[in-house]
C-alpha cells in the first residue's frame, strides 16, 4: 500500500479528515522548507504538499506568485525541492509528501531523471497545475514506475465526460478545485460542496482533497464534513508576508495556524460522528 | 523522397503540431477550451459566419491590404524584387484587427458579455477594445507596467475606447506576464468572459484558430502577387513576436515548395549577450501559457526576461507551429537586433514615405541583408505588420527628443 493510501486509511479510520498543508520550498528561504515541514507534521499535518516554484505561475494568486518569486531569488531549483523532501525523509518516514507545480521544470530536469530522483528521496505524489490527463500518459507512467502517484485536479467547471478521463488517470486521491479562480481567491461556497462531490465520488474510489479559498479554522470545519481531506495553502503562505525577516516566528504562526485547522476539522467530524455512525 | 505533408490537416484534433502544441493548462480552463474549440470548428466554415466575417473585413477593417511595390528601396538595394503586404493600412495600424474582429464574432456567438486580452505593443490591446467598443462588449486589458510606460499612446487609445487597462506588475512586467494575468482573470470570469489571445500562442485551439482569422493576409498576397506578376513570390519575410502576421503570410504558401520561409526575431542587444528575444534561434522546447514550443528558460526551466526595443516582440515563447516549421526545415528563423531593427525603420520610412512599427521593422532589416544577395527577376514579400505612430515616443526619446 502506498503511503497516501496508507495515510487516507488511517484518517479513514479515526473519522476524520486530512489536513493537507500546502508550503512554497524555498520560502522565505531555502533553509527553513525542512524545519517547517516536522513543524506542521506536528500540528497535526496528515499530508505535505510542497510547491515548486516557477517564474510563471498560470494558476495561482497573488500570494503564492510571490511565494515564488522569493523562493527563486533564492535560486530554489527542482533538484533542490527534492533535496528537501530527501532531507525530511531522514527523520519522517510516514507523511505523504506530494509535490505541487508547473511542467516545465520537470521537463528542463528531464522526466525520468525528475521520477527517479524523486522516487528515490521519498516523493509520493506529484500535481502538475497545467498537465491534464490527456498529456499526461508519459509521465504518469514514468512516475508510477518508481511508486509516485499522479495526482489530478478537477474542478467545478469539469464535465461529466472529462470526470471519467480524470478519474481513469488519477491516483492517491483528488485534488477538487473548490471555487473558479487561482489559488488564494475568495472563500469558497461550503453549501455547494458536498452536492458537487457526489459525481465524482460514484466514479471513484479515491480519497477527494478539497483545496483554494479554505482560508480560516472554521471553513476547514465545513469542508472537513464533505470532503476527506482539506488543502490549505495561501492562508499558510500568507503569513510569511506577516514576518519577513523572522522565519522563526513564521514557522510559529505556521503551526499555530495548523492547530488550529486541525482542531476545528475534528470537532466538526466528532458532532457529526453520531448520526452517521 | 520527401513525403508532402498535408498542411491543411494541422494541428491534429488534440491541438499538436508534431510534438508541440497541444492543451497544457488547469482543470478549471478545460471546460472553457472544449467549448471554444467547439464553436470555432462550427463556424470556421459557415457560409453565414465568414460571410459576416469577410463583410466586416472588407467594410470595417479596409480590406484587402494591398500588396505594394516597393520601387525605391528596390533599386537602392539592387537585388529582388520587394513588394510590402500592406497591414499597416488595416484599421487600428496592424494586422492583429484580422483576428480580433473574428474571436469577437465568436464571442458574440457564445453569449459572453465580458472581453480581456493581453498586450505587448498596445496593438491587440487597441484592436480588441475597437471590437469590444463596437460591439458594445464590457473590455478588459492586461499590459505589462514597463510596456505601459513604452507605448503610451496606444493605453490612451484603449481607454477612450471603453477599456480598463490594466497594469501588470508581476514578473518582468512584460508581455509574458500580462498573458499570466489574463489567464488568471479567465479562470476567475470563466462564464461570463471571452479571451481574445492575440497571437498563435496559448492552449489549442488557439495555435489554430489565431491562424485561421490570420491567414486572410497570405491569401491575399498569394492572389495579389500572382495578378501582379504571373508568378510565386521567391521569399516571405516576417518579424516573430508569438509569430500572428508571419503563420498569416506564410500558410497560404506552406505547400509551394519554391516559396522560402523567413521568421525574424527579436535580437535585442545581440543573441551571443542573451539579452534577447529569440527562442527560435537560442532557445529550446518547454512548456508556457498551455502550449509545448521553443522557449527562453534557464537551467532549471524557469523562463528567463527577454530583451527587446519592441514591446510587440518581447516574448520568451513562440507559436507552436513555428516550431514545428523550424524543425522540419519548412522555415527559418534568424534575429536582427535592436541596432539593425532601429537602422531599417529609418531606411524604410525615408525611402518608401512608409514609418513602420519597431517589431515590423525587424523583418524590414532582415530585408536589407537578404534583396541583396537575390537576383532582380526574384521577388520577395515583407509582411509590413504594422505602422510605427505608437513608437514615436520610443524613436524620439532615442534622438533626445521628449514629444
Ligand atoms: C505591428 C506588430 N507586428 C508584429 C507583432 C508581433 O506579434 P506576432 O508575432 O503575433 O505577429 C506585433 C505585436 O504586438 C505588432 O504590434
Amino acid at each position: 500500500m502506498s503511503r497516501i493510501a496508507k495515510r487516507f486509511a488511517e484518517t479513514r479510520a479515526h473519522g476524520r479528515a486530512a489536513l493537507i498543508p500546502y508550503v512554497t520550498a524555498g520560502d522565505p528561504a531555502p533553509g527553513v522548507t525542512v524545519a517547517l515541514m516536522h513543524d506542521l507534521v506536528a500540528a497535526g499535518a496528515d499530508l505535505l504538499e510542497l510547491g515548486v516554484p516557477f517564474s510563471d505561475p498560470m494558476a495561482d494568486g497573488p500570494v503564492i506568485q510571490l511565494a515564488c518569486e522569493r523562493a527563486l531569488a533564492h535560486g530554489t531549483s527542482l533538484r533542490d525541492v527534492i533535496g528537501m523532501v530527501r532531507t525530511f525523509r531522514e527523520r519522517d518516514r510516514d507523511t505523504p509528501v506530494v509535490l505541487m507545480g508547473y511542467l516545465n521544470p520537470v521537463e528542463r530536469m528531464g522526466s525520468e531523471a525528475f521520477a527517479e530522483a524523486a522516487g528515490a528521496a521519498g516523493v509520493d505524489g506529484v500535481l502538475l497545475v497545467d498537465l491534464p490527463p490527456e498529456e499526461s500518459a508519459d509521465l504518469s507512467g514514468l512516475l508510477e514506475r518508481v511508486g509516485i502517484e499522479p495526482i489530478f485536479l478537477v474542478a467545478p467547471t469539469t464535465s461529466s465526460v472529462r470526470l471519467h478521463h480524470v478519474a481513469a488517470a488519477a491516483r492517491g486521491f483528488i485534488y477538487y478545485v473548490s471555487l473558479k479562480g487561482v489559488t488564494g481567491s475568495r472563500s469558497l461556497d461550503t453549501n455547494e460542496l458536498g452536492a458537487r462531490l457526489g459525481p465524482i465520488r460514484a466514479l471513484t474510489e479515491l480519497p477527494l482533497g478539497v483545496g483554494f479559498g479554505i482560508r480560516d479554522a472554521e471553513t476547514a470545519a465545513r469542508v472537513a464534513r464533505v470532503a476527506d481531506a482539506v488543502v490549505v495553502g495561501s492562508a499558510i503562505v500568507r503569513l510569511v508576508e506577516e514576518f519577513p525577516e523572522a522565519p522563526e516566528q513564521f514557522r510559529a504562526a505556521a503551526s499555530a495556524l495548523v492547530r488550529e485547522m486541525r482542531t476545528a476539522m475534528d470537532a466538526a467530524r466528532m458532532a457529526e460522528a453520531p448520526a452517521t455512525v | 523522397m520527401k513525403q508532402a505533408i498535408d498542411w491543411a490537416a494541422f494541428p491534429d484534433a488534440r491541438g499538436h503540431f508534431g510534438p508541440y502544441g497541444g492543451r497544457f493548462v488547469a482543470e478549471t480552463l478545460m471546460g472553457a477550451l472544449d467549448e471554444l474549440q467547439a464553436v470555432y470548428e462550427k463556424y470556421i466554415n459557415d457560409p453565414e459566419f465568414v460571410a459576416e466575417l469577410d463583410a466586416d473585413l472588407r467594410n470595417f477593417v479596409g480590406r484587402p491590404s494591398p500588396l505594394y511595390l516597393a520601387e525605391r528601396l528596390t533599386r537602392e538595394l539592387g537585388g529582388a524584387q520587394i513588394y510590402l503586404k500592406r497591414e499597416d493600412l488595416n484599421h487600428t495600424g496592424a494586422h492583429k484587427v484580422n483576428n480580433t474582429i473574428g474571436q469577437a464574432l465568436l464571442a458574440k456567438r457564445l453569449g459572453k458579455t465580458r472581453i480581456i486580452a493581453e498586450t505587448g505593443a498596445g496593438q491587440h490591446g487597441v484592436a480588441t477594445a475597437t471590437v469590444a467598443a463596437r460591439l458594445g462588449l464590457e473590455c478588459v486589458v492586461y499590459m505589462g507596467a514597463e510596456d505601459i510606460q513604452r507605448q503610451s499612446p496606444n493605453v490612451y487609445r484603449m481607454r477612450l475606447l471603453g477599456a480598463d487597462v490594466v497594469a501588470v506588475k508581476s514578473g518582468s512586467r512584460t508581455l509574458k506576464d500580462a498573458l499570466n494575468e489574463a489567464m488568471r482573470d479567465w479562470v476567475s470570469n470563466v462564464d461570463d468572459t471571452f479571451y481574445i489571445i492575440g497571437t498563435v500562442a496559448g492552449p489549442h485551439p488557439y495555435p489554430a484558430m489565431v491562424r485561421d482569422f490570420q491567414s486572410v493576409i497570405g491569401r491575399e498576397a498569394r492572389a495579389q502577387h500572382l495578378e501582379m506578376t504571373g508568378r510565386l513570390p521567391d521569399a516571405l519575410v516576417a518579424c516573430v513576436g508569438g509569430g500572428s502576421n508571419a503563420i498569416g503570410l506564410f500558410h497560404p504558401f506552406l505547400a509551394d515548395e519554391s516559396v522560402a520561409m523567413i521568421g525574424v526575431e527579436a535580437g535585442g542587444e545581440g543573441v551571443a549577450t542573451g539579452r534577447h528575444s529569440a527562442p527560435l534561434c537560442a532557445g529550446r522546447p518547454g512548456v508556457l501559457h498551455g502550449n509545448r514550443t521553443y522557449l527562453m528558460e534557464d537551467d532549471n526551466g524557469q523562463i528567463i526576461e527577454t530583451h527587446s526595443i519592441s514591446a510587440g516582440l518581447d516574448y520568451p515563447g513562440v507559436g507552436p507551429e513555428h516550431s514545428w516549421l523550424k524543425d522540419l526545415g519548412r522555415a527559418t528563423y534568424v534575429s536582427v537586433t535592436d541596432a539593425e531593427a532601429l537602422r531599417a525603420f529609418h531606411r524604410l520610412t525615408r525611402t518608401e514615405g512608409i514609418i513602420p512599427a519597431l517589431e515590423t521593422s525587424h523583418a524590414v532589416a532582415h530585408v536589407l541583408d537578404l534583396a541583396p544577395s537575390m537576383r532582380s527577376d526574384q521577388s520577395l514579400i515583407i509582411n509590413l505588420s504594422g505602422r510605427g505612430d505608437k513608437d514615436l515616443n520610443t524613436i524620439a526619446r532615442l534622438e533626445g527628443i521628449e514629444l
